[in-house]
C-alpha cells in the first residue's frame, strides 16, 4: 500500500510536467487546429539556452525568466514568418503539420550546432537528492518543486483564459475566427499570443525536466510524445483535459513502471493513445467533433 | 494539359513520341550507369532505388488518399525483421522480400481500422503512436530483434561477370521500376481515382458510390506493403539489422521525401527519395546540418511550390511547350 501511494507521488510530479506540454500542446491545436511537432524543439531550445546563461554566470531565476521569453519568441516567429506566409498561400491542414515538423527540424539542427553535445547534468536551485520524508512517503526536493509548480502554473494558466480580457478574446478566436474579427478582436495577434503562450509553458516544463533528465539534444522527444498523449487522453480541445490528461498519464506510469516492468512503462503511454482514439476519439473532457459537409 | 480523345489514351503512360525518346534515354542512362561511374556512385543510386520503392507508397497514402501517416518506420521495421528472420530460416530473398511486404500490408490493413474513424491530427497521432510502439517492442525483445548483435543477413552473391555493387544495382532497379509501373497503373485506374475522390472530400466519395471503408484500408495496405518490400530490401542491402534503424527520424525521412518530391506525382517521389539519400551524402562532413536542409527544403516547397521537385520539373516543361507565350 505504501509502495502504490510512493508512486502515485511520483507519477503525480511526473505528470504535472506532461500535464505543461500537454497544455502547449491543446493551446495551439485550439488556436490554428495544427498539431504542433516542433513544441519539443522549440523547448529544447529554451533549456539549452537556459542552461548556456547559467554557464555565463547569470543568476537562476533571471535566465530562466529569458529562456522561456525566447521560447515564446521563437514560436512567436514561426507563427508570423512561416505560417501566416503559408496560410496565405492557401496551405491544407497536412501542410500546416509538416510545416511544425520542418521548422522542429530546423530547431534540432541549431542545437546540434551551438550547444553541447555531450549530456549534461543541468545545474537546478532544487535537489533532486535530498528528500523529505511525509509519513512513510519519500519525496525528493525536486519532485515537490515540479509538482507545485507544475499545479500552480496550471491553475494560472487557467485563470489567465478563464478570467481575464486576453483569456476570453482567446476562446473567441479559437470558438470562431471570423467571428471574433467581425467583433474586433486582433485575431492575429491573439493567436500569436497563444502560440508564444504554449512555448512559455513548454520550455517551463523543459526546465524541470532537464534537471531530472540528462540535458542532450534530443532529451524532449520522449516527454513531447507523453505529452501528446495526456493531450489526447484528456481531449485535445480541452485545457482542463490536458491537465487530468497529463496527471493520469504520469501516475498511470508510474504504477505500471513499477508494479509490472519498466519496459511497459515506455509503451504504455501508446497503447493509451490507441486505445482513447479507437473507442472515445474525443477524449475524457473534449467535446465530440462534428463535421458539416 | 493534353487533349485526351479516348479512355485508352488516358491508360497511356506516355502520350507524346518525342517523350518517348527522352524517357526511354534516360532509362537507358541510368541503366548503363556503371560502365561510366564508379562503385560509390552505383551504390547511392542503389538506395536511391529503394527508398523510391518505400516514398512512392507513402506517397499513395498521403499523396493521393490524403491519409497522414507518421508510423512509416513502423512497418519498414516489420518488413525489414521478417525479411531478416526468414532469411536465417533458408527462406530464398524473392520469397522473403514477397513475405516482408504481405506482413507489413497486414499490419497496414490494421492500422488503418483507426483511419476509418479518424481524421487529420487524430490519425497523425493514432500513427505516430504506432510507430513508436514498434520501435519500442523491437528495441526490449531480444528474441525480434536479435538482441545486441541484432540480425546479420546473408547478402546477395555476385551474379554473372557483375561485381557486388552491380549485382545490387540491377537488382534494386529492376525492382524500383517495377514498382514505379505498378504505382502509375494504379494511380490510373478505378482504386487511384477513389484514391483520390476520398482526399478530395472523403464524404462525397461515399456518396458517389467510392466504399470508405474498403479504399481507406486498401491505401494502407497497399502504402505498407511499399514500405515492407522496402524494409526487406534495406535488409538485403546492409546485411545487419538493429531497431534503432527505424526511429521516428526515419519516418521524417519518408515525409521530406514525399514533400520535398512531390506530393501525389510518382516523378515526385522518385526525385524525393534521390533528394534524401544525396543530401546526407554531400553533407557527409556536416552531419548537423542535414536537418537544417531538411527543415529549409521543407518550408520553402510547401510555401512556395506545393508540388514540390517534380511539380517545379512540370512548370519548367509547359514553360518550354509554349515559349514564347506564357
Amino acid at each position: 500500500m505504501e509502495n502504490i501511494l510512493q508512486y502515485a507521488i511520483t507519477g503525480l510530479s511526473q505528470g504535472s510536467l506532461y500535464a505543461l506540454v500537454a497544455l502547449g500542446v491543446v493551446l495551439v491545436y485550439r488556436a490554428n487546429r495544427v498539431l504542433n511537432f516542433a513544441h519539443g524543439d522549440i523547448t529544447t531550445v529554451g533549456a539549452f539556452a537556459a542552461f548556456m546563461l547559467l554557464a555565463a554566470g547569470i543568476p537562476w531565476w533571471l535566465a530562466f525568466f529569458l529562456a522561456i521569453l525566447l521560447g515564446a519568441a521563437i514560436a512567436m516567429v514561426f507563427y508570423f514568418g512561416i505560417l501566416i506566409p503559408a496560410q496565405r498561400r492557401e496551405a491544407n491542414h497536412l501542410g500546416m503539420v509538416i510545416l511544425t515538423l520542418g521548422f522542429g527540424l530546423i530547431m534540432q539542427a541549431l542545437v546540434l550546432k551551438f550547444g553541447d553535445l555531450e549530456p549534461q547534468t543541468f545545474p537546478f536551485p532544487l535537489s533532486d537528492s535530498e528528500t523529505f520524508n511525509i509519513g512513510g512517503v519519500v519525496i525528493s526536493h525536486l519532485s515537490l518543486g515540479t509538482l507545485i509548480f507544475g499545479i500552480l502554473g496550471s491553475f494560472g494558466f487557467y485563470l489567465l483564459v478563464q478570467k481575464t480580457p486576453i483569456g476570453l478574446a482567446m476562446r473567441a478566436t479559437s470558438e470562431n475566427l471570423a467571428a471574433a474579427q467581425t467583433l474586433g478582436i486582433p485575431t492575429r495577434r491573439v493567436l500569436a499570443l497563444s502560440w508564444g503562450l504554449a512555448a512559455g509553458l513548454g520550455v517551463m516544463a523543459g526546465l524541470f525536466l532537464a534537471a531530472v533528465l540528462f540535458l542532450d539534444p534530443p532529451f524532449m522527444m520522449e516527454p513531447f510524445l507523453k505529452g501528446f498523449a495526456a493531450a489526447i487522453l484528456g481531449g485535445l480541445n480541452s485545457l482542463p483535459g490536458a491537465i487530468v490528461g497529463g496527471l493520469i498519464l504520469g501516475v498511470a506510469e508510474a504504477l505500471a513502471g513499477g508494479l509490472i516492468s519498466v519496459a511497459f512503462k515506455n509503451t504504455l503511454a501508446f497503447l493509451i493513445i490507441i486505445f482513447v482514439l479507437l473507442f472515445k476519439p474525443e477524449g475524457l473532457l473534449g467535446t465530440e467533433f462534428i463535421e458539416r459537409v | 494539359m493534353d487533349l485526351i480523345q479516348s479512355y485508352s489514351e488516358e491508360l497511356k503512360l506516355i502520350r507524346k513520341p518525342w517523350t518517348k525518346v527522352w524517357v526511354w534515354g534516360l532509362v537507358l542512362a541510368v541503366f548503363l550507369l556503371p560502365t561510366y561511374t564508379t562503385d560509390a556512385v552505383v551504390y547511392i543510386a542503389t538506395m536511391v532505388f529503394m527508398l523510391t520503392v518505400g516514398v512512392l507508397g507513402q506517397n499513395l497514402l498521403i499523396g493521393f488518399t490524403g491519409q497522414i501517416s507518421f508510423g512509416q518506420a513502423g512497418f519498414l521495421a516489420i518488413g525489414a525483421f521478417t525479411f531478416g528472420h526468414l532469411s536465417m530460416l533458408g527462406v530464398p530473398w524473392a520469397l522473403a522480400l514477397v513475405a516482408a511486404g504481405v506482413m507489413a500490408g497486414i499490419f497496414g490493413f490494421l492500422v488503418g481500422f483507426p483511419s476509418l474513424r479518424l481524421k487529420g491530427p487524430y490519425l497523425a497521432i493514432a500513427t505516430l503512436g504506432f510507430g513508436v510502439a514498434v520501435y519500442q517492442i523491437f528495441a526490449n525483445s531480444p528474441v525480434l530483434s536479435g538482441g545486441r548483435m541484432g540480425l546479420t543477413i546473408q547478402k546477395l552473391e555476385e551474379f554473372w561477370f557483375l561485381n557486388m555493387e552491380q549485382t545490387y544495382f540491377y537488382l534494386y532497379f529492376i525492382i524500383a521500376g517495377l514498382f514505379v509501373l505498378l504505382t502509375y497503373n494504379i494511380v490510373s485506374s478505378y482504386m487511384g481515382r477513389a484514391f483520390i475522390a476520398i482526399r478530395d472530400n472523403d464524404i462525397a466519395a461515399e456518396v458517389l458510390g467510392v466504399s470508405l471503408t474498403r479504399y481507406k484500408l486498401l491505401s494502407f495496405a497497399i502504402s505498407s506493403f511499399y514500405v515492407g518490400v522496402q524494409g526487406g530490401m534495406l535488409a538485403l542491402l546492409l546485411g545487419y539489422l538493429e531497431p534503432n534503424m527505424f526511429t521516428f527520424l526515419t519516418t521524417i525521412d519518408f515525409l521530406v521525401a514525399v514533400i520535398v518530391g512531390g506530393l501525389a506525382l510518382v516523378e515526385g517521389s522518385i526525385l524525393g527519395a534521390a533528394f534524401v539519400v544525396i543530401i546526407p551524402q554531400l553533407l557527409s562532413e556536416y552531419k548537423e546540418a542535414v536537418p537544417f536542409i531538411y527543415g529549409v527544403a521543407i518550408i520553402l516547397v510547401l510555401i512556395f511550390q506545393p508540388l514540390g521537385l517534380a511539380g517545379m520539373w512540370l512548370k519548367m516543361r509547359l514553360y518550354f511547350r509554349h515559349w514564347p507565350f506564357r
